[in-house]
């Protein structure tokens, strides 16, 4: 079976193959057709994945280099490879989440014409490809090329409807926003290529001695500037909330599972260098924590259901940089996954509730819907369960363990990161109460086309419910199982684990009832809190909340404008009176000289040949003159 | 006899031509300057070609005539030019019935 392997290389190929299929085919190709061929190359993908999985869950791991991908004297970037441990688990998330997003999408998007319908199809599939570039390369540089491939993928999706301003200025925001961290960490890889020659992760982490620490320091720095773009943490995290803009299914995949979490895994990847630079790990897990309360806080206050679950993803995404920043990478990835399994389904679930309002987005005009959608509100409530914390739900496991982890290195952070767990709890089921009980809040109209939406969906909202419900058990702490945390140990070849910070079993179980009673209580107060709700305007703190502290227009403030403020006076002062004057001088200097001269022209034969005289006389008095 | 005298023989010659072209303004005239010139420069090369090759010219008889050679290329150019000339001059004459050159200020439209 070692064959698996091998064909590896076939896991992105065929959703590149799909792209090309559904790209060049969009015009001729049927409705049906493209979704078979989009969802079936992804599934294809996911079972050589699950192959290669299975590969890799006996030891056998792979670096292949296909071919040079640059070739410049002594640095030789191959394009390759690598499986191991930690792509794996990626790969099958990818694939997994990937395709039962692919498979509600048919479903979802099946009111666009079939040429947009493609065009959809092929941009998924080339998204799919892109991140499974970015967690096979087995260098920087092939997965600078994924990483650089989502992004682009990102900004197509999110103006996937091109002819409303708004979002296309959403997909601008998202793609300069990610250009200023991938410059972050372009200026790293040229950094490692400097200081080692060459970027194979191998060779990289088998010759750190070659860093001084500040070099470490720097370059880890700036991967986590780059991480900060992809993964949406402060100070770039403002695209994410707009990228809302896109499809439902596009905030699933692309802005909830998988391309958000592209910097956790380029993170986990480098896990040997930020070992060695305590600075770089204070900062990536204060900027974390910072970002998951201050994303948290937002979202209480927020009445777009999509935003809300944008800034809840803001803020699991500082959680997983806070497990990072303490050095627990495994729990980070642990999170990664459990995260993409509920925070899919609850974007699912809202674009089911989405789909049977119509179009409508704002929960205080829904309201009361757990009668019409009994599996989208089910399923709704298992993703809040879970990403809420209660046991034995899967976020229950791997936000323990990042709390675990938090606590062992440092009790501020551990009671900071608690109360976003219970800030968490509360805006979660602040959405969902809002959303699913009372009286319903909507026209006549919307009320009368409530639906609950077709089977290709509400299956797919069960398949992540279940996974949400049973996708922890792969890491139970081992103070309740034995052996039960299976991701750690099976990470452990890619991340090593380190000593076990010294937490006794007695405080480890007393800090997991204390988070566990914490979210039980936020849970009920927020249920009752906004059982029967009206919507007054907020004042104070609210108002400031409900404006997302009013980070867009700071930033407007001190960064466009002045910009554009430069760029004016730059028009005006370089441009105008600058280039244009010159360019215009010339022109005007060649008239005016030419209509001075016009004089000498008089056409008297005559005072030519005086003028001939002249200067053959002057020419001898020269050269007489210049001869010594 | 010395070379300077025909040096300024040619010298006053040249200058009376070219004062003759600027100042007049009869064509004919004005022709007849140009050769005045022509002719100074004639006489020089040839008081050039003989004086220069005085030495040589007791044994070798054909010594110093390439200057002089150069005096038959002049005079048959200038008898092409005179051709030409005057029948530029006879054509104005019939165009305009005058052969003063102020009037043929055309050139500048």
């Amino acid at each position: 079976m070692q064959n698996v392997l091998q064909i590896s290389w076939l896991i992105p190929m065929l959703p590149l193959l799909g792209f090309l299929i559904n790209g060049l085919g969009r015009k001729t190709l049927s409705k049906s057709l493209i979704g078979i061929i989009g969802c079936g190359v992804v599934l294809l993908s996911f079972v050589l994945s699950i192959g290669v999985f299975l590969q890799v869950k006996n030891g056998n791991t792979l670096v292949a280099d296909y071919f040079d991908f640059i070739s410049v004297r002594s640095l030789h970037i191959p394009f390759a490879f690598q499986v191991d441990q930690l792509s794996s688990l990626f790969l099958l998330i990818i694939t997994g989440v990937g395709f039962l997003i692919h498979v509600y999408s048919v479903s979802y998007m099946h009111e666009e014409t079939p040429e947009h319908f493609g065009r959809y199809f092929s941009y998924l599939n080339l998204f799919i490809f892109s991140m499974l570039i970015l967690v096979m390369g087995a260098n920087y540089v092939i997965m600078f090329i994924g990483w650089e491939g989502v992004g682009l993928c990102s900004y197509l999706l999110i103006g996937y409807w091109f002819k409303n301003t708004e979002y296309n200025k959403a997909a601008n925001k998202a793609f300069v926003m990610n250009r200023i961290g991938d410059l972050g960490f372009l200026i790293a890889i040229f950094w490692i290529i400097s200081k080692i020659g060459s970027t194979n992760f191998s060779e990289v982490f088998s010759n750190t001695s070659k860093f001084s620490p500040g070099d470490i320091t720097a370059i880890t720095l700036l991967l986590f500037i780059g991480a900060t773009g992809k993964s949406a943490q402060i100070p770039l995290y403002t695209w994410l909330p707009d990228a809302m803009a896109g499809p439902t299914p596009v905030s699933a995949l692309i802005h909830a599972a998988t391309m958000v979490t592209a910097g956790i895994y380029m993170i986990a990847r480098s896990n040997i260098l930020y070992s060695m630079s305590e600075l770089s790990r204070n900062v990536v897990a204060i900027v974390g924590l910072v970002t998951a309360i201050l994303a948290a806080t937002i979202a209480l206050k927020q009445n777009d259901i999509k935003k809300i679950l944008a800034y809840s993803t803001v803020s699991q995404l500082g959680y997983m940089f806070l497990a990072l920043g303490v050095g627990a990478y495994s729990a980070g990835v642990f999170h990664v996954m459990t995260h993409a399994f509920f925070k899919a389904l609850l974007f699912l679930a809202a674009g089911s509730v989405i789909h049977a309002m119509g179009g409508e987005q704002d929960i205080r005009k829904m309201g009361g819907l757990s009668g019409k959608l009994k599996t989208t509100y089910i399923t709704f409530l298992i993703g809040c369960i879970a990403i809420a914390g209660v046991p034995p739900f899967s976020g229950f496991f791997s936000k323990d363990a990042i709390l675990l982890s938090a606590f062992g290195h440092n009790k501020i952070l551990y009671v900071i990161a608690l109360l976003g767990v219970m800030l968490t709890a509360f805006y979660m089921f602040r959405l969902l109460v809002i959303t699913f009980s009372g009286r319903f809040r909507g026209t006549d109209e919307q009320k009368h086309h409530l639906h609950e939406s077709p089977p290709a969906m509400t299956v797919v909202l069960i398949i992540l419910a279940v996974l949400s419900v049973i996708g922890g058990f792969v890491g139970i702490p081992a103070v309740l199982m034995k052996g039960g945390d299976m991701i750690t140990g099976f990470l452990s070849p890619v991340i090593p684990v380190k000593a076990v910070e010294a937490v006794s079993q007695s405080t480890e179980l007393l800090l997991m009832g204390l988070s566990t009673l914490l979210v039980v209580i936020t849970i009920v107060f927020a249920w009752f809190r906004f059982r029967n709700c009206s919507f007054p305007a907020s004042k104070g703190i609210g108002k400031l909340l409900e404006n997302k502290w009013y980070v867009d227009e700071l930033y407007d403030t001190i960064i466009v404008r002045p910009i554009n403020k430069l760029g004016e006076i730059l028009n005006e002062a370089l441009e105008k009176s600058g280039i244009d004057a010159f360019v215009n001088g010339v022109g005007k200097a060649v008239l005016y000289g030419g209509r001075q001269l016009r004089w000498l022209q008089s056409g008297q034969v005559g005072s030519y040949v005086l003028l001939m005289v002249i200067s053959m006389l002057l020419f001898f008095v020269l050269q007489f003159f210049l001869r010594k | 006899m010395p070379i300077n005298y025909y040096i300024f023989l040619s010298i006053a010659l040249f200058v009376i031509g070219i004062t003759g072209v600027l100042t007049r303004r009869n064509a004919i005239i004005i022709f007849m300057c140009i050769e005045i010139m022509l002719n100074a420069v004639n006489l020089l090369l040839v008081a050039f070609s003989k004086m220069h090759h005085l030495a040589k010219a007791a044994t070798d008889a054909t010594a110093g005539t390439d200057g002089q050679l150069f005096v038959f290329f002049i005079m048959v150019v200038a008898a092409a030019e005179v051709s030409v000339g005057l029948a530029i001059i006879v054509m104005m004459y019939r165009n305009i019935h005058s052969v003063d050159v102020n009037f043929l200020n055309r050139l500048k439209h």
